[in-house]
């Protein structure tokens, strides 16, 4: 790994700089102001004026809204505000039984969705301590990883079209229709699948869905490419992301930052391979890492993170067992159709699943994932009845954002622009 | 006397006569320039719809073509907001400062006539000798330089006048960009001026007429040119140096505040100044409407057909910078102007002089010529070379300021 690697004194250096971090007040990165007080402050010094960024602002995704403290162009201090996408979604987990889970979690970070279902379904696999079919669990991996990749070709995208080039933003949806259509083949919906479910998958995979994958995987690289030429090579590129928003891991590691943003500080953390969830550690892939924690980095990684994820598709292709979707527990799975008919219990067993629910044993669980934007985690009380006591999803956007007023300091507004598109945060999942 | 080099003035016609004519081009050009801009606007949008994979507009007429006569109604009928923080005056100014000179500047580009070899670029209308041109000023491309100044100040005082941060930040930039990159415009254009001896657009394209070989381009060696585009880009704001508008960062940048047509002016005025810039490249390096002249139909007609042809070429350059490139950030911009264009440009000026005053004494054997052209090139090395030492030292300093300031 990467910081076994570096010498003391860099780790030095990083302890010392990750000090900022934790500074308090004028040299402090953050704005510490109330909203309220933003409003009505006026800088001393009249070079500086406090401006609002957002939530209209067309590149702070979404409704992410910064007060940033400038003297000219450039940012001294910032205050990222949240919450304008704020729908409750953790309480009303509460609210829903635990097979209407992925139904609410899967709304939270809508650009990535299959992987907070999964981040549920495995809190609540481990309470209710099943083992779920190896096929099961391969198609999670496939649905995962083509999930990904979407994510990624999305952050292509918006990156592109923040940074005024207009024509990435289009090539990155064309691609991630690619995916979204082969989404729509599978769980019948292009977002918020809700596939994942305790127990296993909603359904199985269609017939010839091998095809209509390998059909995407294989255009794929060809469209990366023109990602390469397009911008990689790019002068202009180089200029206005290298260099910009750097971080390093000690920062990092201090402010819970994970993902692509630590691992374009060098250090190695996948949860796919530190910590393997599902079926990861039968697979060879490899975590790429940069070199300088700045935007080029970040940006460098999810493109080849695309390139990983595919030769993941493949391999889970080739792998790809027979057997059961889903687990055939009866008090957790709800019996097919035709059995309905036929049988009493099958009959009473469907009516209680979808009114009460299943009873899950008491007891606490957190479960995580490697998610696109980075550790994505699942903390689920129950009491022991049908629905838990307390569901909470440690958002890896959320995290990162605290990041931001850090990156922030001492760049020019398209600098700032260029690090909020490289953060890549979802405000869904901030907020939830 | 602005129409001086006209022959429509010299010869015999009647005041009447001369009035008409004149009055006749000046609507001509108005109608003519109005409806390209509403053209391009929709050439625009399909080229970069098609870069895009998309389909772009397709409801307003054939093909879409009256998309921008529709957003031209819908604009129209828009209520006009003035924010309250605002300079009232100034901002309802400032979008007249932007359309006018971009209306202007069409005036002095040669549109058609008879550039072919040994013509004198003249039509004969009604029995009178004149220019395809509205006015031939003997200052004829200052006049476009002043102009292109005189722009800036609509987009600054628009961005000022709004009461507001992003256009205000919209219009610092303004300034800052426009006022430097107008330095790299002058200085490309001096190397031109030096090699045709006139100020006249008329008698610059007129000098062109030979052939390539007599064409700006070749004649001043291509560097003047390219730095021409690059500062032309940067004096039009258009992508990838529209950093003044700058979407992603500031919004809207000057025209943030602006809505209904006041703000239609200012798009109108930007993609007016697109397609008047092209003709002014095209006049100055590409020879203007000369070109091969086919023994057929009136002359001034393959001029004009040449001059819409290699205008139509810089024009779709633009846009297609506009659908590819990604945006730089303002202090590169600034840097790229400052420490790269103009001195090349100024540095070219140099040698193209030193070339000159040699050859007019009489050092123009081939050898000679070559001799003095590598000591040119060794001297402008040298002092690029110290340019660029003196840029890293610079740069090296900033950083370790920088590191100071990070702790």
């Amino acid at each position: 790994m990467a910081d076994q690697l570096m010498t003391d004194d860099q780790d030095e250096q990083q302890n010392e700089s990750a000090e900022r971090v934790f500074r308090r007040g004028d040299d402090s990165a953050i704005l510490r102001l109330a909203e309220s007080e933003v409003e009505a402050y006026t800088p001393d010094d009249d070079r500086r004026m406090v401006i609002n960024m957002g939530p209209q602002h067309p590149s702070t995704h979404g409704v992410l809204r910064l007060s940033l403290e400038m003297e000219g162009e450039s940012v001294l201090r910032s205050k990222p505000i949240i919450g304008y996408l704020h729908t409750g979604m953790e309480k009303t987990g509460e609210q829903l039984s635990y097979l209407q889970g992925p139904t609410n979690v899967t709304r939270m970070d809508y650009s990535s969705p299959l992987f907070s279902e999964l981040a549920f379904s495995l809190a609540t696999e481990t309470l209710l301590e099943i083992e779920i079919p190896e096929r099961a669990t391969w198609i999670r991996m496939l649905m995962c990883e083509l999930n990904r990749i979407s994510s990624h070709l999305l952050f292509q995208a918006t990156n592109g079209m923040d940074m005024g080039a207009v024509g990435a933003m289009i090539y990155g949806w064309r691609e991630r229709e690619e995916v979204l259509r082969l989404f729509e083949i599978i769980t019948g919906l292009r977002m918020n699948h809700n596939y994942i479910r305790p127990g296993g998958v909603a359904a199985d995979l269609p017939h010839g869905w091998r095809d209509d994958v390998l059909k995407v995987i294989d255009k794929l690289p060809d469209r990366l490419d023109e990602f390469d030429t397009l911008l990689t090579g790019q002068p202009i590129w180089h200029e206005r992301l290298q260099g910009v928003g750097v971080i390093n891991t000690a920062e990092c590691l201090a402010l819970g930052i994970t993902g692509p943003l630590l691992r374009s500080t060098g250090y190695a953390w996948d949860l796919r391979k530190d910590m393997p969830y599902l079926q990861y550690d039968q697979l060879e892939f490899d975590v790429l890492v940069g070199t300088y924690g700045d935007c080029f980095d970040r940006f460098a990684i999810r493109l080849n993170e695309i390139r990983e994820s595919i030769r993941i598709v493949r391999q889970i292709l080739e792998k790809m067992p027979q057997g059961d979707y889903k687990i055939q527990d009866k008090k957790v799975t709800p019996p097919p159709r035709a059995r309905i008919d036929e049988s009493m219990e099958a009959l009473i067993h469907h009516f209680k699943i979808f009114t009460e629910g299943f009873k899950v044993p008491s007891g606490e669980v957190y479960a995580s994932v490697e998610s696109p934007r980075g550790e994505l985690g699942c903390y689920i009380v129950s009491d022991g009845g049908p629905k838990p006591y307390r569901m909470h999803i440690r958002g890896p956007s959320f995290t990162n954002l605290q990041v931001l007023p850090h990156m922030l300091q001492n760049c020019l507004v398209a600098d700032a622009v260029a690090v909020i598109s490289t953060v890549d945060p979802i405000m869904g999942e901030v907020d939830r | 006397m602005l129409f001086a080099l006209d022959p429509l003035f010299l010869g015999d016609a009647g005041t009447l006569e001369i009035l008409l004519i004149v009055i006749l081009k000046v609507v001509v050009a108005f109608g003519v320039l109005l409806v390209t801009v509403m053209l391009y606007i929709w050439w625009m949008r399909k080229f970069i719809s098609d870069m895009q994979n998309r389909i772009g507009p397709s409801r307003a007429g054939p093909f879409g073509i009256l998309q921008t006569l529709a957003d031209g109604i819908k604009l129209f009928f828009k209520e006009d907001l003035i924010p309250n923080k605002s300079d009232k005056f100034v901002f309802k100014l400032a979008p007249f400062f932007s359309i006018v000179p971009a209306l202007l500047v069409f005036t002095v580009v040669p549109v058609a006539g008879d550039f072919s070899s040994g013509g004198d670029g003249t039509v004969t209308w009604f029995g009178n000798k004149t220019f395809v041109q509205l006015a031939d000023p003997h200052i004829g491309i200052l006049f476009v330089l002043a102009m292109s100044s005189i722009a800036v100040y609509g987009i600054m005082l628009a961005g000022w006048s709004s009461g507001s941060k992003y256009p205000l930040l919209g219009s610092v930039r303004a300034s800052a960009q426009m006022v430097s990159y107008e330095a790299a415009l002058g200085l490309a254009l001096v190397a031109v001026l030096m090699k045709t001896g006139t100020l006249s657009t008329h008698s610059i394209a007129l000098n062109q007429s030979g052939g390539i070989t007599d064409w700006g381009l070749v004649v001043t060696g291509f560097v003047p040119f390219f730095v021409f585009f690059i500062a032309t880009t940067a004096e039009l704001n258009t992508p990838p140096f529209d950093l003044v508008e700058a979407e992603q960062e500031l919004v809207g940048g000057f025209h943030t505040e602006y809505s209904s047509i006041r703000f239609a002016l200012f798009f109108m005025a930007e993609f007016m100044n697109v397609i008047t810039m092209s003709g002014v490249m095209v006049t100055l390096f590409f020879g203007g409407p000369s070109g091969y002249y086919p023994p057929l139909g009136p002359a001034w007609f393959w001029g004009l057909l040449w001059f819409i042809g290699k205008v139509f070429i810089f024009a779709s350059v633009f846009v297609w910078m506009r659908g590819t490139l990604p945006r730089p950030r303002y202090d590169q911009l600034m840097d790229f102007g400052w420490k790269m264009l103009i001195p090349l440009a100024l540095g070219w000026v140099m040698l193209l002089a030193t070339l000159d005053v040699f050859k007019d004494r009489g050092y123009d054997s081939g050898l000679s010529q070559l001799l003095i052209l590598i000591i040119s090139v060794v001297t402008l090395t040298f002092f690029a070379g110290l340019l660029m030492k003196s840029i890293a030292i610079g740069k090296h300093k900033r950083e370790i300021e920088g590191e100071e300031v990070f702790g």
